[in-house]
């Protein structure tokens, strides 16, 4: 009998806030070190922490876009351990036991996983702050605190997931829900989302086997990647009859495997006690509908409107709307130059392939809505071929330039001068007597070769629709 | 010949009044305090730290100002600070060598309160180590002595705050108190003591022992003055999540000086054994005192008042292991010199940093809040913490306030207790409670044993310190027991015994500052 494979996640997510969980300093990234520190993050004797409220709805938001419980009262608690990237020696989070739930509890997300949408169990939403950075320089180690403090968020779900695939389909589903939420940038890439994976194996109908928990995954595909390493490493020790070990394992991008971090689970014991510096977080009903009455519009709704308003075919809107930017930029160049259907064809091949080939997303690139549509205008007034549109959209992607001063520069400027072209079609008519014939014989295909000429004389610049039009004058009078 | 008392024993809420009438000066003053710091300072050593020229500055840029109407409430007023309040660029030790270096960044909350009320802070007040302790031994530079008896403690941990305002080193102190450290060192030194409702002044700054009991108060020589301070103090801060929201009532002026008709509650367990006969008599005359006042009282049981003191030292240690944890020589404070790798330095660092019962009670804490002990120990301790709250908020349905001793006995001698942890732990058996509770608790001079001075212990509702402070303020009144100095070594002057309450001997205080200042 093969064995299922399980799958839970913990994803780790940076919120989208202006200022620290606990103080007002601001969260950025790659600042000078220690330069958005105060006492607060520092773990200064005598200071203490006060709840970002804007955390606090961003959690709210991500409980209503995930169906969660929200409970009306919530506790942080302290995670106490020894670390020099944590300033106090304790982690302030909202620890899970009897009496003192977190944030929010028991949701689900729907998920399309291989052709019909799945509902995936949340089983928690909590809050807690990050910790700072351990810098190694050369035998010595320095700390950056500006990290410290920085508002997370923690998305539990329940063991769900039954393949590596699906769990890389879950997350980013989640992710593109978070983004569209305003929640998070979720940039695995950055550790705006970090996630964490528990993966077993069980006989169909057994209870769950012995997990390992795979960190230090930083893009979907190494999501996948690594939970398919790891389900054949469990696969292989279990057909060898040896057991699985609990344990936390590593995934090495380079060399693409786990390996054990040799953390001994059962010997961590993190002290958790009620943060007596917190009273407990209320959340009430009040608070709930005017977050749930600004919540930005999901991805659901989104897909939706654009095939209802901008009349796309569901293909398009679901690739269109799989993350936030890709979808803003969309709807912002759609204002811009309303062909929506043009534009997403754009999108979704020529920037789309250059952006997975370049393993970057659309807002990390200069290329912005307005030059797009620039572009396309271009192509609609007949100035630019298709063929050499693609050349300056390459440009453009690489150095945001326009794409009229492109063109310019280039000399790409589409030649619609009918005198001018006339005179080559006359060319290869003469160059071409066997084509020529072909076409007067009634063989259609053979005027695509004679255009085609025709673009190579030109360079590519020709308007193809005169050209054709040139042709088929000349080739029937004649 | 009989004088008013020296300037450094005046009241605050007297010398606002010389002030206003331009009789004496905050530079004077000063002069007259630092001159008692001198003549006494080497053998009280109620001091860590003291800020002579900055105070002096501060001082006379008040000259000019204190004589207005509208000068703040503590204009020129000398202040102590216990020595676990930050204040950004003073020292700030918390009695420990862990922290002999650190100067804060930022000044804590009433800090900055009490420089918007005009006072003249002086420095920072010894205390047991991070505030653990009840006899000021526990302090890393050396214990304080009580000014009444320099072969005795004055309690703690407050014990530097408390013996510079019975000295006269200090017109007004602010403390900290966990499980009675305002209280039981106000009871030892003969001065008033008032631990504020859980919630009532911001802990932003203060260096936290156990969170949830930590709470900064007024020590002073009279209860007017301590109403002053604690106003001053007194109000939510958004930089503390655990501050109130309530008003502050404008507490000097809501002293009435009566309690007739008040309804007193006389907490029988703290009657039971292990009360000094001198003590008992001493509170049980106070009670009558009450009585004869107008008020009625009557006994009151807590029946969970004797499961206080061990639930206390569950959750107290347990939050002070995390509190504590961050003292570990990565960022700040001290750092073992070598170690060769991460976990020596901090085993080291700690192990060297930290005095006897600052790591006991890590060792304790840590213990308690341990997978598998969680339940037995922290949680259970927590419900008995309910339970004695309860029994507080029943008996404040039949009572305006409580009464009882503030301490099992007067202030004992120096090295006592210091090998019997337990013995020193009794020592809050009665304060304990109302940290538990989150209550408010004054010790008010109730008599004398032995010639060491006895306080009397009113506990009031949460928030209603009004309560408090008038019962504290119609006995004071009522008695001399609060206007008696200790025996010190004055500049010039032989000590005065004299009652403050009448109208100050203009003529008699002029000569003898003058006196003074020429000497």
């Amino acid at each position: 009998m093969t064995s299922e494979t399980v799958i839970g996640l913990e994803v780790h997510v940076q919120l989208a806030t202006a200022s620290k969980m606990f103080c007002a300093c601001a969260v950025s990234f790659g600042a000078p070190p220690n330069t958005l520190t105060c006492p607060v993050c520092l773990g200064l004797p005598g200071s203490l922490p006060v709840l970002n409220r804007r955390a606090v709805e961003l959690g709210i938001r991500t409980a209503l876009a995930l169906g969660c419980r929200l409970h009306p009262e919530s506790q942080f608690h302290r995670k106490n351990y020894y670390y020099p990237d944590l300033p106090k020696n304790y982690q302030i989070s909202q620890y899970e036991y009897k009496g003192h739930p977190p944030l929010a509890t028991g949701g689900a997300l729907s998920v399309p996983l291989g052709g019909e949408a799945r509902a995936v169990s949340i089983r928690r939403v909590h809050l807690e702050e990050d910790t700072g950075k351990l810098v190694h320089d050369g035998a010595a180690s320095l700390v950056d605190y500006n990290r410290s403090g920085t508002p997370l968020m923690e998305v539990v779900t329940e063991p769900d997931l039954r393949s590596p695939l699906e769990a890389r389909l879950f997350l980013a589903h989640l992710r593109s829900v978070l983004q569209f939420a305003e929640v998070t940038s979720g940039r695995l890439e950055e550790g705006t989302l970090r996630c964490d994976a528990n993966l077993s194996l069980r006989l169909p109908g057994q209870p769950y086997g012995t997990r390992t928990e795979v960190k230090n995954m930083n893009s979907l595909r190494s999501v996948e990647r690594a939970l398919r390493f790891e389900e054949v490493r469990q696969r292989e020790i279990r057909a060898r009859g040896q057991a699985v070990v609990q344990e936390t394992r590593h995934w090495d991008e380079d060399r693409q495997v786990t390996f054990s971090s040799r953390e001994k689970e059962e010997a961590q014991d993190y002290r958790y006690f009620p943060e007596p510096d917190l009273v407990p977080l209320t959340v009430d009903a009040g608070w709930i509908d005017r977050v749930r009455a600004e919540l930005p519009e999901l991805p659901a709704a989104r897909r939706r409107r654009y095939i209802e308003v901008f009349e796309l075919p569901e293909h398009d809107a679901t690739v269109l709307t799989t993350t936030r930017p890709m979808a803003e930029f969309f709807e912002q160049a759609a204002r811009l130059f309303p062909q929506p259907k043009v534009i997403s064809n754009w999108l979704i091949g020529d920037v789309s392939a250059y952006l997975n080939a370049a393993g970057r997303e659309i807002d990390d690139v200069p290329v912005r809505p307005e030059s797009l549509a620039g572009l396309l205008r271009l192509i609609d007034a007949g100035v630019l071929s298709g063929r050499s549109a693609k050349e300056v959209l390459e440009e453009m992607l690489r150095t945001g330039r326009a794409a009229d001063a492109i063109v310019a520069e280039r000399g790409l400027n589409q030649i619609s001068d009918e005198g001018m072209l006339t005179a080559v079609v006359q060319e290869v008519i003469a160059e071409h007597p066997g084509p020529v014939q072909d076409v007067r014989a009634g063989k259609d295909q053979a005027v695509t070769f004679l255009v085609g000429q025709v673009m190579k004389k030109t360079r590519g610049r020709a308007n193809p629709a005169l050209v054709h039009r040139l042709l088929r004058e000349r080739l029937s009078s004649g | 010949m009989s004088r008013g008392p020296a300037l450094p024993d005046l009241p605050a809420w007297e010398l606002r009044t010389l002030y206003r009438r331009r009789e004496t000066s905050p530079t004077e003053v000063l002069h007259e305090v630092f001159r008692r710091i001198d003549a006494n300072e080497g053998r009280i050593h109620a001091y860590l730290f003291l800020n002579r020229e900055a105070a002096l500055a501060e001082a006379s840029r008040w000259d000019g100002e204190v004589a207005r109407e509208d000068a703040p409430s503590l204009a020129g007023i000398p202040v102590a600070i216990k020595d676990n309040i930050c204040m950004q660029g003073w020292p700030t030790t918390c009695g420990s060598r862990m922290l002999e270096q650190f100067k804060p960044p930022y000044d804590a909350t009433v800090a900055t309160r009490l420089r918007r009320a005009g006072a003249i802070l002086l420095g920072k007040a010894n205390l047991d180590e991070f505030a653990m302790g009840s006899s000021t031994e526990n302090s890393a530079f050396g214990p304080t002595r009580n000014p009444w008896d320099e072969t005795r403690v004055p309690g703690g941990t407050s014990g530097g705050p408390a013996a510079a305002v019975a000295a006269g080193e200090a017109t007004l102190a602010l403390g900290s108190d966990t499980g009675g450290s305002i209280r039981q060192p106000a009871a030892f030194c003969g001065v008033i003591g008032l631990k504020p409702t859980y919630g009532r002044v911001s802990r932003y700054g203060l260096v936290a022992f156990a969170s949830s009991l930590d709470q900064i108060g007024p020590l002073a020589r009279d209860v007017k003055d301590a109403a002053l301070l604690l106003q001053a103090i007194a109000g939510w801060d958004p930089a503390d999540s655990t501050s109130a929201d309530v008003d502050v009532p404008p507490f000097a002026e809501r002293l009435t000086g009566t309690i007739r008709g008040l309804r007193l509650g006389v907490v029988r367990e703290f009657f039971a054994q292990g009360l000094d006969a001198g003590v008992a008599d001493a509170v049980r005359a106070a009670i009558d005192t009450c009585r004869e006042l107008g008020a009625s009282c009557e006994e009151v049981s807590l029946p969970h008042a004797s499961y206080a003191l061990p639930a206390y030292y569950i959750i107290a240690p347990a939050e002070a292991s995390s509190n504590l944890a961050r003292y570990a020589g990565v960022h700040y404070g001290y750092r073992t010199p070598e170690a060769a790798d991460l976990e020596t330095m901090y085993s080291r660092t700690r192990r060297e940093g930290f005095g006897a019962e600052v790591k006991r009670r890590i060792m304790l804490g840590t213990y308690a809040l341990s997978a598998g002990y969680y339940e037995a120990f922290y949680l259970r301790a927590q419900q008995v913490r309910t339970l004695v709250r309860r029994d507080f908020a029943a008996a404040f349905e039949r009572f305006d306030a409580l009464l009882g001793p503030v301490t099992p006995t007067a202030a004992f001698r120096l090295g006592e207790k210091v090998d019997d942890p337990l013995q020193m732990y009794l020592s809050d058996v009665y304060t304990v409670p109302l940290n538990l509770a989150g209550i408010p608790g004054i010790s008010v001079p109730c008599g004398f044993v032995g010639g060491l001075p006895v306080g009397l212990q009113v506990i009031g509702r949460p928030f209603d310190e009004v309560t408090v402070l008038n019962v504290a303020h119609a006995f004071e009144r009522a008695t001399t027991f609060h206007a008696a100095r200790p025996p010190l070594a004055h500049p010039k002057n032989s000590p005065s015994l004299a009652p403050r309450d009448g109208p100050v001997d203009r003529e008699k205080r002029r000569a003898q500052t003058s006196e003074d200042s020429l000497g």
